[in-house]
């Protein structure tokens, strides 16, 4: 990877201005070695220092961005090859395709199938991402209608797929503004589609036909001046993605600059399960975006899922809101189950609590995120929070009982917690899993 | 621009771990690199698939997953012959029965019915308790005796009941799940403890407790990337094949079973909930799973034709 902290250090004024936010210019130059700090945070770097540090100090995968406004999509600044090494920073973008052979309002029905495509995963909302035009009529005309249509019928950016620069030259006239990923240029296109790329300043995919011409293509097309690339190895088969994607992170990560880009994957199986299956792998491993021709939501939940689970931040626990959670549809006799806020730790309680076929309420207590041991080691899960959670969420008013259920690992806590609310503590099982037999043998007898 | 193909020099391989008697094996583990990077090193043996059947009739299972196995739900031995038909490469029988909060089926009697499964199919079995330790510690005592030489894999092994377990898998030739809670340091601990008792590290097959698809899916995915980098690195204690027991958590998640009319923002819920289940083992192939054991025999054939696929060279 980059320079060390040492070496970077150098190149930094030495005079511990504080300036950056950071105590000294050592500690500045520490971070800027993990990664943590750019080197625009410093005012008094010489244009020297900049020079030598600026291409080092370039993160290995260049941020990319796709589109204008709230649904502007950003790809790249990407750091390892595993996500337990660090994060995975900018989640893979999912594009829908739409053909330009479609009419009109086949267009607007499938764009609005698309742009129903948004999935509530606790509290929050997670959707696909852009909306991809293919030009499989082959007609310029009907390229460019196809792109107009789809852009009056979605904030999602557009993916403009067409090889043939006039098709791409229509579209461009009449969505350009929009700064649609052009997709792309090839070895026998790329001067005029990245002349088109650089006058509407948009993004541009570079296909090459495997990672050799990718490469000589790439170094190409940043000599005509246009930076904001995606790449495209041109495999279209899974395992051979798999290879390609894995040669383009490790590359990018020694420096190899041609491959410095976020990256697009195309499913193309036949099969329309093999499909999803495709997109998983893909998903996974480093695409920065995939593409898909299915607009099923049950095709996309379970990938949408897949990319929220592998972008999730390995250092930092996900914590839900703390509130009261409703499973099936319960009523006033209905248990009360008292967890953390722990989002593992939420999910297995309130998957086994769904499993129990028993609707019931769950009450993740604010833990900063971390587990039931964890949180009552640290002191983060105590009768007082319990407490005060029982009486300040306005579970009271939604049952007629008062019996709440504690995590088995925490039996300790109950007889403080029944002083202190004046609930019947019931003790749960140690683990989740448990929920449904307890509830069989201790709930309502 | 001519690039130089990145590969890495590992130093050490994955354990192969062989499962049931010729001419009825088998094999898992034996990779030299990262899942499916056949341009870097080898993969022996492609992922194998199991399918699971209880020793009672499931309660709470949706329709779309029992109607795949219509009559024979009741009936642990018909059922193990479905499993085959479909195409399953392994069985994997769990002895649910013997938890107290069910029927709390004798050793002896879990023994017998492990048996008649046995004998009634020629593909090896994954024999599983029912999660109460000291229980499983009892029941798989005995199933190993009744099944001994047959060199199955019998599990799950925990910090608790590792011991007895171990010793009878030792004694009866058979191979051993070592199962921890998403935890690498535990994982290998175990790993140390039972090879310490001479089981040989061939015979282990690691369950890091994996869980569904929105699940918790990407600690058991963190897990396992760093288990085989550690294998492939040189660590003896963590260079062991992972089953990965995905049915049991895919079928619980609310994604699986709600019905299409509960749920249609969701989708068609048959394909949904196999997608859940070919997703979440997908991913898990990718993170180094080298045994799976499933419930749809549809998710099972699905996930076949995608290994197929993935077990084709990618050689530059």
């Amino acid at each position: 990877m980059g320079l060390t902290g040492l070496e970077i250090f150098k190149q930094l004024p030495k005079t511990n201005c504080k300036d950056c936010g950071h105590p000294t210019c050592l500690a500045f130059a520490m971070a800027m070695a993990a990664g943590k700090a750019g080197l625009d945070q410093c005012p008094h770097v010489s244009e020297a220092a900049k020079e030598a540090l600026g291409a080092a100090s370039a993160p290995p995968v260049a941020l990319v961005k796709i589109g204008t406004g709230e649904k502007e999509l950003t790809l790249g600044n990407e750091t390892v090859l595993f996500r337990h090494d660090k994060r995975f920073e900018h989640p893979a973008g999912i594009a829908v395709t739409v053909s330009d052979t479609a009419g009109e309002e086949e267009i607007a029905a499938r764009v609005d199938q698309i742009n129903k495509l948004v999935f509530d995963r606790v509290g929050q909302l997670h959707s696909v991402n852009l909306v991809a035009v293919r030009n499989d009529s082959g007609d310029a005309e009907k390229f460019a209608a196809a792109a107009k249509a789809a852009s009056a019928n979605t904030a999602y950016p557009l993916v403009l797929i067409t090889e043939d620069t006039a098709a791409m030259e229509k579209a461009l006239e009449l969505v350009g503004s929009k700064k649609p990923l052009l997709c792309g240029a090839t070895s026998a296109n790329y001067e005029g589609m990245t002349a088109l790329a650089k006058k509407y300043e948009a993004p541009m995919v570079v296909k090459g036909a495997n990672l050799n011409e990718l490469a000589e293509l790439v170094e190409k097309v940043v000599a005509l001046g246009h930076k904001q690339l995606i790449l495209d190895s041109g495999a279209r088969e899974v395992h051979k993605v798999l290879a390609d994607q894995t040669q383009i992170r490790r590359q990018a990560l020694k420096r190899f600059r041609p491959f410095g880009y976020p990256t697009i994957t195309f499913v193309t199986n036949e099969d329309p399960f093999q499909a999803v299956a495709d997109a998983a792998v893909y998903i996974c491993k480093y695409a920065g975006i995939v593409v898909l021709q299915t607009a099923d939501p049950a095709d996309i939940l379970p990938l949408i899922t897949l990319r929220l689970n592998i972008y999730t931040d390995p250092q930092k626990p996900i914590a839900v809101e703390s509130k009261i959670y409703e499973i099936g549809n319960p009523g006033p006799d209905s248990p009360v189950y008292i967890t953390t806020n722990f989002s593992l730790t939420y999910f297995c309680v309130a998957g086994d609590v769904e499993a129990s076929r028993v609707p019931g309420y769950i009450l993740p207590v604010d833990t900063d995120g971390i587990s039931v041991l964890t949180g009552w080691a640290a002191g983060k899960f105590t009768p007082e929070k319990i407490a005060e959670m029982l009486k300040n969420s306005g579970i009271a008013e939604k049952v007629s009982h008062r019996k709440v259920i504690i995590p088995g690992g925490v039996a300790v806590l109950s007889g403080k917690l029944q002083e202190l609310s004046g609930w019947e503590v019931l003790v749960g099982p140690r683990e989740s899993s448990g929920i449904p037999s307890f509830l069989k043998q201790r709930w309502n007898v | 621009m001519a690039v130089t193909i990145a590969k890495e020099r590992w130093t050490n391989n994955v354990a192969e771990v062989v499962l049931g008697t010729e001419p009825n094996i088998v094999k898992i583990g034996g990779e030299s690199t990262l899942p499916f990077l056949h341009f870097e090193g080898e993969m022996p043996n492609r992922p194998a698939v199991a399918l699971e059947v209880w020793d009672m009739e499931p309660t709470g299972w949706p329709d779309i997953l029992t109607s795949a196995y219509a009559g024979v739900l009741n009936d642990p031995v018909a059922w193990a012959k479905k499993c085959v038909e479909y195409g399953a490469d392994l069985v994997c029988l769990t002895l649910v029965s013997a938890h107290p909060d069910n029927k709390n089926t004798s050793p002896e009697e879990c023994a017998q019915v492990a048996k008649a499964v046995a004998d009634a199919v020629n593909v090896p079995l994954i024999i599983l308790g029912c999660g109460v330790e000291e229980k499983d510690a009892q029941v798989l005592e005995k199933v190993a005796e009744a099944l001994s030489g047959r060199n199955y894999l019998l599990g799950c092994a925990t910090q608790e009941n590792y011991k007895t377990i171990t010793a009878a898998c030792m004694v009866h030739g058979h191979n051993i799940i070592a199962s921890s809670p998403l935890d690498i340091n535990l994982e290998k601990q175990l790993n140390i403890l039972i090879t310490e008792m001479n089981l040989t590290a061939n015979r282990i097959v690691i369950d890091p407790s994996v869980g569904a698809l929105g699940y918790g899916i990407e600690y058991a995915y963190s897990i396992m990337e760093r288990t085989r980098i550690g294998a492939l690195t040189g660590d003896k204690m963590m260079a062991m094949p992972v089953i990965c027991l995905l049915g049991q958590e895919v079928w619980k998640t609310k994604e699986a079973k709600s019905t299409t009319e509960e749920a249609p923002e969701w989708g068609n819920q048959e394909r949904r909930a196999i997608l859940w289940e070919v997703i979440t083992a997908v991913a898990f192939a990718q993170a180094g799973g080298s045994l799976f054991v499933m419930r749809h025999p549809e998710a099972l054939k699905q996930f076949r034709a995608h290994i197929d696929k993935m077990m084709q060279s990618n050689a530059y």
